[in-house]
């Protein structure tokens, strides 16, 4: 399961996954439900530093549960419950005393783009300022620097003071992008986040995640198999609350797995 | 080819019928309005004066002005505002966006909408019993202002967490899942995006509060006083209070003095609300969604 980085990445210059070192992320025996319906069970996997891990599967697969137990979404929701072990830099997340804390560590982006009812700048400007950065020119700073990053800043450069609810619907998707990259999260947990973005885009921001793996740990839930394997470096299969497998990515699409349902679903035989 | 068929025929004499129904509807209800603001303009119209607003009613009520009753209307709709705002709006927050869903914060919500409908003659009593022998306000603007204060609240609670939570659920999610806090998140996003809301809440309640009599009868409002309240401790007349005296207790008062006096009490509750409405459309101006 463990890999040297990808020969890739290194002749780019950009630090692979961080495989030798300790995991960010160590999942055990991890159970997730919903009113007693069980939506994910029994999960175990480490994620590691400077990784993007690729989760693939079919509708109702429990990839979304996933991302939500780790950012302990589960306390929004009263009917979400989670058991088992989750940790984060070798700490168990229900030990983190300050969720809030844990949660400015964590970007999330989900499949439909949530602008919040504020200006374009203030959606981008919002976690800084709740990490205190106070200064004008700093804030123009990273607002400049995430919407760059998330392919935005060209078509919204000159209307920064206008609301983000009113940009379109892609673009909305890219606003929150850059809205979680500017919390400078540890990790960047990312919910089929091209699903309203055109293709050309995509590609861009596509490129831009590779680079981002030099400074985040990033996991990527996508429908679309072929976007895992440009992208992750690692993959997981999920199939009705099951982790099926994992492997490297490029394994997998070639057809090296452990059970058959993998190469099923990558192929599109069912799904 | 493109003909109607006798379904789609039918579908648009239904939908005809229902338009002409909710129209009627909608009429009926602003026929009783304008009975009212009608008659009371053409037979109470003509008492109004400079004269009539700011002289104190003399010779037994029978002659005179209202200023008394105006001012003290104005003194108790504002201490009850400025008592019940803070304590509505801060419960109204608790519950929406921080209470657990449990057996308490369902008692209290049962609770809210129980004292919803409790008579306003129930809250007089209370009132009675409460601030002006308890706590030994004495019959006055501030006894008088707690007890509407109290009858009050749940209209603004309600109103205000209505409001609260028609702020969509994934503004919060996505301010929560940035780390904020839930006050940060109330701060920078639902609050102002809820103001408007309660305002209205503010709106019903100045409505109401200045057109209580049962309310205030026991508790600081008074048939007759020449003078103008100069503190929350004194007694003061107060418009719907002098209307139900000199409509039912007075003697010889002329009619167009009668309808003088409710055709101010409806002005003023429409201008407050006029007030409440300008600021509440400038705050929607800024609203972001």
């Amino acid at each position: 399961m463990v890999d040297a980085a990808p020969e890739t990445a290194v002749a780019n210059g950009i630090a692979g996954p961080a495989y030798d070192e300790p995991p960010i992320i160590e999942v055990r025996d991890l159970n997730i439900g919903y009113g007693g319906k069980a939506a994910l069970q029994g999960v175990d996997l480490d994620i590691y530093r400077h990784e993007i891990f690729g989760i693939i599967g079919p509708a109702n697969s429990g990839k979304t549960s996933f991302l939500r137990a780790l950012n302990r979404m589960d306390a929004f929701n009263t009917a979400m419950e989670v058991r088992g072990s989750i940790r984060l830099n070798g700490k168990d997340i229900n030990d983190w005393r300050n969720v809030y804390a844990l949660r400015s560590r964590i970007g999330v982006v989900f499949p439909l783009p949530v602008g919040l009812p504020l200006t374009v700048y203030e959606n981008v400007a919002f976690s800084p300022r709740l990490r205190g950065i106070r200064k004008k020119a700093e804030l123009d700073e990273v607002v400049e620097r995430c919407l760059r990053r998330a392919a935005l800043w060209d078509e919204v450069k000159d209307r920064l003071d206008s609301l983000g609810s009113l940009l379109s619907g892609g673009q909305q998707q890219r606003l929150t992008i850059a809205r979680a990259l500017s919390q400078e999260p540890e990790l960047l947990l990312l919910d089929e986040f091209s699903i309203a973005v055109d293709p050309v885009t995509t590609m861009r921001i596509e490129d831009v995640l590779k680079e981002l793996r030099s400074e985040m740990t990033i996991v990527l839930v996508t429908n679309l198999v072929q976007q895992a394997r440009r992208l992750a470096d690692r993959t997981a299969f999920f199939l009705m609350g099951e982790l099926v497998e994992i492997g490297d990515t490029e394994d997998l699409f070639e057809g090296k797995v452990t059970d058959q349902r993998t190469t099923g679903y990558i192929e599109g035989r069912f799904g | 080819m493109f003909a109607a068929t006798p379904l789609n025929r039918r579908s648009h004499r239904n939908q005809n019928v229902a338009r002409a129904v909710f129209f009627l509807m909608t009429v009926a209800l602003v026929i009783p309005v304008l009975i009212i603001v009608g008659t009371l303009v053409v037979r109470g119209g003509p008492a109004l004066s400079w004269e009539f607003l700011f002289t104190a009613p003399r010779d037994n009520m029978t002659a005179g002005g209202i200023l008394p009753a105006l001012v003290g209307t104005i003194w108790l709709v504002v201490v009850a505002l400025l008592a019940s705002v803070p304590v509505g709006v801060a419960a109204a927050l608790y519950l929406s966006e921080y209470a657990p869903d449990n057996l308490l914060t369902r008692t209290i919500n049962l609770a809210i909408i129980n004292l919803a409908g409790v008579p306003s003659i129930v809250h007089a009593l209370f009132g009675v019993g409460a601030f002006v022998y308890f706590f030994r306000f004495g019959a006055s603007i501030l006894a008088a202002s707690l007890t509407l204060a109290v009858m009050t609240l749940p209209v603004v609670i309600v109103a205000t967490r209505e409001s609260l939570q028609a702020v969509p659920q994934a503004f919060r999610e996505a301010c929560w899942n940035m780390g904020a806090t839930r006050w940060q998140t109330i701060r920078k996003v639902v609050l102002p995006n809820s103001i408007s809301g309660i305002l209205t809440g503010v709106i019903l309640e100045v409505s109401r509060t200045a057109g209580e009599t049962a309310p205030i009868m026991f508790t600081g409002a008074t048939a007759f006083v020449a003078f103008l309240p100069e503190s929350v401790f004194d007694q003061t007349m107060a418009m719907s209070y002098h209307l139900y005296y000199i409509a039912t207790q007075a003697t010889d008062v002329p009619e167009q003095l009668t309808f003088g006096v409710a055709l101010v009490l409806i002005a003023i509750v429409l201008a407050m609300n006029a007030v409440s409405i300008a600021f509440r459309v400038y705050l929607r101006g800024l609203k972001k969604w």
